[in-house]
């Protein structure tokens, strides 16, 4: 691989990374890398999980875990870091170079005051060696990441929400002005409006600084929104680099134009998601040959017979797809048709014959010292048969205590439930029988499909545990109905023998998914069921949910914070917000035209780049 | 929480161990009773029994009222600083235990400070060094004093730098601060090591996880010193369970010290008590099982406090979300 890219800066970049190759001890993790990233210029390298994209940021930081080793070579403004002893890299790291973790909660020393984190950064400067110097400078720092409340300082990080913690952060890993910032799925682990304003928070801070970004996501959007030039890494590999915008407009590599599509789009439902098949490789797997080949629909001998170099196609465009010239067409014509809506078919509104009722639901829980915590206040809400609801609402909304109430993992405060005509407001007062049927009439789908699963049990015997508690059953599940079981949700019949932790996540989600229908239910209850899932998996098991309830007619409860999500399998949606439901209405209403407030912040924080933008 | 909270908090705790001391004493009481044979008896130790005698160890003890107002009147003494007598040379209880409380308190906190001290020392060292073999080394050397008791750790040091190298003396507590603790280095290092590999577990176990934890990674990113972060964030993070378990290990060490004391010829409580038990003085096996008593609570006590100071979350109620 030796096509150095480099961009139009006079002086050099400021970063340069040159086959850099991660290994864990034999195991590769990726293969050679080169990435350029220029002063003042936003990069990202985009990718899924297993991408080695993580690994990348921390060897460029020179702080990768024990027992992994980086080879090639890093050279910051002419400084080879990887030849660096510890000693000297800390006088890199923080002055020139910085990182931002993913999880605000845990970047934190849990027991160190906010404050404190950009106080420790400033000792040993001249101009702060008093006291007072430095919390002035605190003052400032946090005053430049948007928090004025001096009172944060003191605070301790528990005190405050994920946003905060974040802003925190990102004022600790600047205390020393970095040259460089690399940020590590910096808005990830927190909820959709907040991340938007994070990533306006770092935009804003780079341009002011004139700082270099390295964007480390797995989310293609929010890469072409926020940065100059996008790096897509698979399996340990670049298989596409290029320009941001140009990128967008025409993927080369079918990997890239995979994960565009797979992604949910946010302002049209498609009639189907354009998938890609299989699931993730490892770097190890795929050592000499292309690393997406086996998910490829134009794979071919050629793909297979080496691992594919980066080469220049374009200005300042690079794919390591050996057929681009070929396929292009086929890739652009996809792109096209992919993006064409499908036909609205718009039901009558709810009236009569509800299959979920809730009526004036309230769940209040004693917090701490007896405080009550009211998660949720005064919900009601109707699924009709056959119909696809979307609960949509951040952390804190209380959507997931409504969602474990209609199943009866939680007994509500006050208010009625009616599943089916049965009174199930309070689980422990039905009748047994009555019971038996509410259960068999609702089902609930969890977002960590693993933790549902007895590590211990085959996918089989999961399955014909929940085939024996289906409606009139008295023989044992035979290996037929298992098999069918797997067959509708997309599996061979070949899953019951294994074990969840040989399954991946798309697996898992699909296993727990035929669980949940060996009963036969009418209504799914589905809690964040694709949010942790890789995007290419994602757009996999909403296909399945829809294809399933086209097949059953299946009524479906979608419980998530993602509005693209909701707007491919939701009929209707309720947004919630602090444990109340301010809007409903059709899907596309609510998101086309949306009234409250709320609703309005939840759309524009989904990330849009120019190109979408422009009418 | 402010100042106020905290004298609260140790209020509330000071009243869960108030009936916690009452119960203790009760038993301690009960024990001339509950000794085979009768009071009197047991009382009058090895003194010749004449009526005289015995009627003045009635009247002393008030054996003549209703048990449960012997008890009272008892506490009410107790309460005044009176243990009763000795049956051994007629000395009052409290003056016996202050003549040979000097020795134990310096024994127990020579050897606490070695514990915690050595023991974090010897903890932290492992996990930095997590997996080598210097690693497996220290946790054997933990397992190895755990197993061994403190009387046979101390014979093998006596034997070792007593009668053979000549390092230090093997009998006798010293007289004057520096010759003390050279007295009693050995029988401080023979009762760490009984209970030190707790703490060098605790420790190693602990600094392993904060090592991993994203904030030290975070903190090794932006720069920060080694020393700072080995100090303000590892072992600061991961003293916190140390300090759990030091309740724990100071009673363990002032348990042990009756064995080393024997061991050592060391003139303390624990050489005392063994001593009374064997002349069933009763008096003297009251006041000394009294005082470890009070002590345990009062450790505990003072362990849930230094938790509460250190562990803000403790401190400003960590609300779940």
């Amino acid at each position: 691989m030796n096509t150095a890219v480099v961009g139009a800066g006079q002086e050099g970049p400021l970063l340069n990374v040159e086959g850099l190759v991660i290994s864990h001890g034999a195991v590769p993790i990726t293969a050679p890398l080169n990435i350029a990233v220029e002063r003042g210029e936003t990069i990202a390298i985009v990718g899924e999980s297993g991408s080695g994209k993580t690994l990348t940021a921390r060897a460029i930081a020179g702080i990768l875990p024990p027992g992994i080793n980086a080879t090639g070579a890093v050279t910051l403004d002419g400084i080879p870091l990887l030849r660096l002893a510890e000693r000297e890299l800390r006088k890199i790291r923080g002055f020139r170079v910085s990182m931002l973790m993913q999880d605000p909660f845990t970047m934190l020393n849990p027991l160190m005051r906010c404050g404190d984190h950009i106080n420790e950064m400033l000792r040993g400067r001249p101009e702060f060696a008093s006291r007072a110097a430095r919390a002035a400078e605190v003052k400032r720092r946090l005053a430049e990441v948007g928090i004025v409340d001096e009172d944060v300082a003191r605070r301790m990080p528990f005190q405050l929400s994920g946003g905060m913690c974040q802003r925190v952060a990102l004022a600790a890993a600047l205390a020393r002005d970095p040259e460089l910032l690399i940020a590590d799925e910096p808005s990830t682990a927190l909820d959709v409006t907040t991340q938007a304003e994070i990533i306006r928070l770092l935009r804003r801070v780079q341009r002011e600084r004139h700082m270099s970004l390295i964007l480390i996501t797995h989310n293609l959007r929010l890469a072409f929104s926020t940065c100059e030039r996008i790096y897509v890494l698979y399996a340990g590999s670049l298989l596409e680099v290029g320009d941001a915008a140009a990128v967008e407009r025409q993927p080369f590599h079918p990997y890239t134009l995979g994960l565009l599509l797979s992604e949910p789009p946010a302002d049209i439902r498609v009639p189907r998601l354009v998938a890609i098949r299989g699931s993730v490789a490892r770097a190890a797997d795929v050592v000499d040959s292309c690393g997406f080949a086996d998910r490829c629909d134009w794979a071919k001998q050629i793909c297979r017979a080496g691992k594919p170099p980066l080469v220049a196609r374009d200005a300042s465009r690079f794919t390591a797809c050996v057929r681009q010239d070929e396929i292009q067409g086929e890739l652009d014509a996809l792109r096209t048709a992919a993006l064409s809506a499908a036909p609205m078919t718009l039901r009558p509104d709810p009236t009569e014959g509800a299959l979920v009722r809730v009526d004036a639901l309230v769940k209040t829980f004693v917090g701490a010292r007896g405080r009550p915590i009211r998660a949720v206040k005064d919900i009601s809400l109707r699924i009709m048969p056959g119909e696809s609801v979307g609960l949509v609402g951040e952390s804190g909304s209380g959507k997931t205590t409504l969602g474990r109430c209609l199943v009866g993992l939680e007994t509500p405060t006050a208010g009625d439930i009616s599943i089916d005509g049965i009174a199930a407001a309070d689980f422990d007062a039905m009748a047994k029988a009555d019971r038996a049927r509410v259960r068999r009439t609702i089902q609930m789908i969890f977002q960590d499909p693993y933790s549902t699963l007895n590590p211990r049990h085959s996918v089989g015997q999961a399955l014909s545990e929940a085939l024996g508690a289906s409606a009139g059953a008295t023989s044992p599940a035979t290996p037929d109905r298992i098999a069918a079981l797997l067959a509708d949700v997309g599996l061979s019949a070949a899953y019951a023998t294994r074990r969840p932790a040989s399954l991946s996540g798309g697996e898992r989600q699909r296993v727990a998914i035929a669980r949940a229908l060996a009963v036969k239910p009418a209504v799914l209850v589905c809690d964040e069921p694709v949010s942790a899932l890789d995007v290419s998996v994602q757009a996999q098991v909403l296909n399945l949910f829809k294809r399933l309830q086209a097949e059953h007619g299946l009524a479906y409860l979608f419980i998530t914070h993602d509005l693209a999500v909701v707007r491919q399998i939701a009929d209707r949606i309720y947004v919630l917000y602090l444990g109340e439901i301010v809007e409903e209405g059709p899907t596309e209403r609510v998101i086309g035209d949306p009234q409250h407030p709320y609703t309005r912040r939840l759309i524009e924080s989904i990330p849009r780049s120019a190109n979408q933008r422009a009418p | 929480m402010t100042g106020s909270s905290v004298v609260v908090f140790v209020m509330r705790r000071f009243a869960v161990a108030i009936p916690l001391l009452l119960v203790i004493s009760f038993g301690v009481f009960a024990l001339v009773h509950i000794a085979p044979g009768d009071p009197v008896r047991s009382l009058l130790g090895a003194r010749a029994s004449d009526p005289a005698t015995l009627a003045a160890i009635r009247e002393r003890y008030h054996l003549d009222d209703p048990f449960l107002v012997q008890y009272f009147k008892w506490l009410w003494q107790v309460a005044q600083g009176d243990l009763g007598v000795s049956i051994q040379g007629n000395r009052a209880v409290t003056s016996t235990i202050a003549d040979r409380l000097g020795v134990t308190i310096f024994l127990s906190l020579m050897s606490t400070v070695l514990v915690l001290g050595l023991g974090v020392l010897l903890g932290a060292v492992a996990a930095f060094r997590h997996g080598t073999r210097l690693d497996r080394a220290v946790v054997m050397f933990g397992v190895f004093g755990i197993s061994s008791p403190a009387f046979v750790t101390g014979i093998f040091l006596l034997y070792v730098f007593g009668a053979l190298l000549h390092l230090f003396p093997i009998f006798g507590p010293g007289t004057g601060f520096l010759d003390r603790a050279w007295h009693l280095t050995l029988p401080a290092l023979a009762l760490a090591i009984s209970v030190m590999a707790i703490v060098i577990k605790i420790t190693r176990a602990a600094m392993i996880e904060e090592l991993d934890q994203d904030y030290v990674t975070f903190a090794r990113a932006r720069g920060l010193s080694s020393r700072r972060i080995t100090f303000a964030y590892v072992l600061r993070n991961a003293l916190i369970p140390v300090v759990t378990a030091a309740g724990l290990i100071v009673v363990g060490i002032v348990a042990g010290a009756i064995y080393v004391e024997v061991t050592f010829s060391l003139p303390g409580l624990g050489a005392l008590t063994v001593d009374a038990v064997q002349k069933r003085d009763i008096p003297t096996i009251q006041g000394t099982t009294l005082l470890f008593s009070v002590f345990v609570v009062l450790v505990n006590l003072a362990i849930d406090v230094i938790y509460m100071l250190i562990d803000p979350r403790i401190r400003f109620g960590r609300v779940e979300s």
